[in-house]
């Protein structure tokens, strides 16, 4: 074998772009990815054959791409989609990570999953109908779980006449719901995903829109920026100590960048215990760095000696999170045995820290149709989203959401069962 | 913004997968890595090695050894775990066989009968945390796989009752007797495996790479001829020049025409090619549309 060589450089350049995509069979949802996936030349043969099979089987008029997303077997015989499904495709530019959110079952549920680690969410409309109380709450997911980017795709433009007239309708009603929600970036494209017009390349159908197509858009869209590269926060998720006789007194706190930049020199503070030092070395496997920032992995020497496990977090002394105990949130109920209810227990999950809370108080439950807040509720059901505020048996040392969504994120596990019930998105700690 | 905050694909795919492992190993008692010599179980043992550098892999690896090897591959897992000082627990089929836990299938495939010999070693070393190579590009029940797997005391997968998965904040919580399997290469593609083997000039079992075979063809697959694949009836024997793309079973996994015969020659074939790895290479995944499926609820990878 001869001895490798750097790949193409156009392919060690790529970046990584995830995103979430909502909306129903209905609006075409599926019939895109399959294009993306068709138009990037992502679609294996065998899977398309597979799937013509299985339409022809089944008496489909057409192709039904849903079936390319759709692996499980209860999908397939009830025509559903029951699970966030993952699909990858890249382009000399980018590798993409589509987190493909079904429209109809548990959907709160199966969108926020999505949209916790998504750059940029993909909306679907149907140009004939317009936007309905799906989008909206699409769009309201998308902003509580902060996605940088919004795309709205008006599908379907080749059964309006691609008419610009359709079209500005209904990215204007969008742009002016979208403002009242302290939405992020938003772009607006007129597309048929079945005839492929403005997915991989702009379309002759309609030139009057001058923007990009929608593949050129994701390419493109500029999110190195959104990461947080001001406030220094490295969750310690291990505390690697070799037991070996050949590297001795070695001491590294290995974890993954949540935000900031570190550097070997830099005046560091230890939470919860407040102590100070400054960082000797930065190690990778490959040799030290001069600078570590998300998402990298690394592992950070101190120059001294401090009681430091995991759970513990490094960042500044002039810019630490909260050090606290009472949290508020919005949480998003995502257990169909039993409700959350003031008075709960449960077991919480922040970075790299585990501690007990209680449910203290259910502000409201929020109406994410009518975002009208409901102060009589008593209790939060599946797919139901609400403001608690809770009391930990331990310190979090926790930031707004909005402002770091590593550390300002969380989880609720049910002691009794272990499943995962609430995703919970800071809103204040003290 | 300075170019110097960039991170590749491939950069950020390893950040992520080393970011799993270090949770499996702080919040779960007893992993270990489910290491075949296949190129998937070789990259994450090179993640694994970063991971904990400069300390040792902190676990085991387990081989599900069916019987039906390549000698190359088994070559290699030795020397493998011989060069980073691993413990290996072999799970032997062959052995479970004598011992009646399984029965020998009559067509001779013992892809199925692994799950239950698998499952016994899991329970006989108590291990609660099983890595495993699986990547969700590889198969469309695997698509809808979480990185952190709860499996019940059986070692079944539930996939309509899966944990949600948000952020990175995995939940390996779990009673005794039930387990977590943890695919850190979920995100990664056939592709970005290559990439990277090429960038951490990782040596292969010999047979990912173009070389002369005698083979047969069978349900439009390449066999090679070996003690297990012998011709039947008019199938006629002919010397190919072919590569794995997977490895698996010998008895059920196929080869595939092709001259790659370096790194990079197999990278731009896999670029090029328009079949997925398993459609092309896994007599395993044909029984049906949901042979994946029903496989993973026993327990399977």
């Amino acid at each position: 074998m001869s001895t490798p060589t750097l790949a193409a450089p156009e392919q060690r350049a790529m970046d990584l772009l995830r995103f979430a995509t909502a909306g129903s069979v209905d609006d075409g949802k599926s019939t895109l990815i399959g294009r993306l996936l068709y138009d990037t030349k992502s679609l294996f043969t065998d899977q398309l054959a597979a799937v013509e099979a299985v339409s022809a089987a089944r008496g489909d008029e057409y192709t039904n791409l849903a079936l390319l997303t759709d692996g499980l077997r209860a999908e397939r015989e009830q025509g559903i989609t029951i699970d966030v499904a993952y699909r990858y495709f890249a382009t000399p530019r980018r590798k993409f990570i589509i987190a493909d959110t079904p429209g109809h079952i548990q959907y709160t549920r199966n969108m926020v999953t999505g949209a916790s680690t998504a750059d940029l969410a993909l909306i679907l409309v149907d140009a004939r109908k317009g936007l309905v109380e799906q989008s909206r709450r699409h769009a309201f997911l998308c902003s509580l779980l902060r996605v940088p980017h919004l795309v709205l795709c008006v599908n379907k433009m080749d059964l309006v006449d691609w008419s610009q007239e359709v079209y500005e309708r209904i990215a204007d009603e969008f742009t002016a719901f979208a403002a009242k929600l302290e939405a992020p970036d938003l772009s607006v494209i007129p597309i048929s995903a079945l005839k492929g017009d403005n997915i991989a390349t702009r379309s002759e159908n309609m030139p009057w829109y001058e923007g990009p197509s929608l593949l050129h858009h994701l390419e493109r869209v500029h999110i190195a920026s959104d990461r947080n590269l001001v406030d220094v926060r490295f969750p310690v998720q291990y505390v690697i100590r070799p037991q070996s006789t050949t590297v001795t007194d070695y001491r590294g706190y290995a974890g993954q960048v949540a935000s900031g930049v570190l550097k070997p020199g830099d005046e560091v503070m230890v939470l919860p215990s407040g102590f100070t030092s400054r960082i000797a070395a930065i190690d990778t496997a490959d040799g030290p760095v001069a600078e570590a920032f998300p998402p990298m992995s690394v592992t950070v020497r101190l120059e001294d000696e401090i009681d430091i496990s995991r759970g513990d977090l490094i960042c500044r002394p002039n810019n630490a999170p909260a050090v606290a105990q009472d949290i508020e949130a919005m949480v998003c109920w995502m257990d169909e045995t039993k409700p959350l209810r003031v008075g709960g227990k449960y077991s919480l999950k922040h970075t790299t820290r585990s501690v007990r809370a209680v449910v203290r108080d259910l502000h409201y439950r929020l109406d994410v149709n009518s975002l009208h807040r409901d102060e009589e509720a008593g209790e939060l059901k599946l797919n139901e989203i609400g403001r608690l505020r809770l009391r930990t048996t331990a310190p979090l040392l926790a930031d707004e959401y909005r402002r770091n969504r590593t550390t300002g994120g969380f989880i609720l596990v049910d002691e009794a069962s272990n499943r995962t019930v609430a995703a919970g998105m800071i809103v204040e700690a003290s | 913004m300075p170019p110097a905050y960039r991170v590749s694909h491939l950069a950020a795919l390893e950040a992520e997968s080393i970011f799993v492992m270090r949770e499996v190993v702080a919040e779960l008692e007893r992993p270990v890595l489910l290491f075949s010599g296949g190129k998937d179980s070789i990259v994450m043992l090179r993640l694994a090695e970063k991971a904990f550098a400069p300390a040792r892999i902190p676990f085991p690896v387990m081989h599900v050894d069916t019987g039906h090897n390549f000698p190359e591959v088994l070559k290699y897992r030795d020397r493998r775990v011989a060069e980073l000082g691993l413990q290996l627990v072999v799970a032997s089929v062959p052995e479970a066989i004598e011992s009646g836990l399984v029965v020998e299938p009559g067509d001779g495939m013992r892809n199925r009968i692994q799950t239950p010999v698998l499952l016994d070693a899991v329970e006989k070393y108590r291990f609660d945390a099983l890595f495993g190579g699986a990547r969700r590009d590889e198969e469309k029940a695997r698509a809808k796989e979480r990185v952190f797997s709860f499996r019940d005391e059986f070692g079944q997968w539930d996939p309509k009752n899966q944990r949600p998965e948000l952020w990175s904040l995995y939940n390996g919580r779990h009673h005794a007797g039930e387990s977590i399997r943890v695919f850190p290469l979920s995100n990664w593609t056939e592709l970005d495996v290559w990439h990277y083997i090429q960038q951490e000039r990782l040596d292969l079992p010999s047979i990912y790479y173009a070389h002369e075979r005698q083979v047969l063809s069978r349900d439009g697959m390449l066999y090679a001829v070996n003690e297990f694949i012998q011709p039947r009836g008019a199938e006629q024997p002919f010397t190919a020049k072919v590569r794995y793309r997977t490895v698996g079973d010998a008895s059920c996994t196929a080869a595939v025409e092709s001259a790659a015969d370096t790194v990079e020659k197999v990278i731009d074939e896999v670029a090029a090619t328009r079949i997925t790895e398993r459609g092309a290479t896994r007599g395993d995944d044909r029984v049906s549309e949901a042979a994946m499926e029903d496989r993973k609820r026993e327990g399977y990878f």
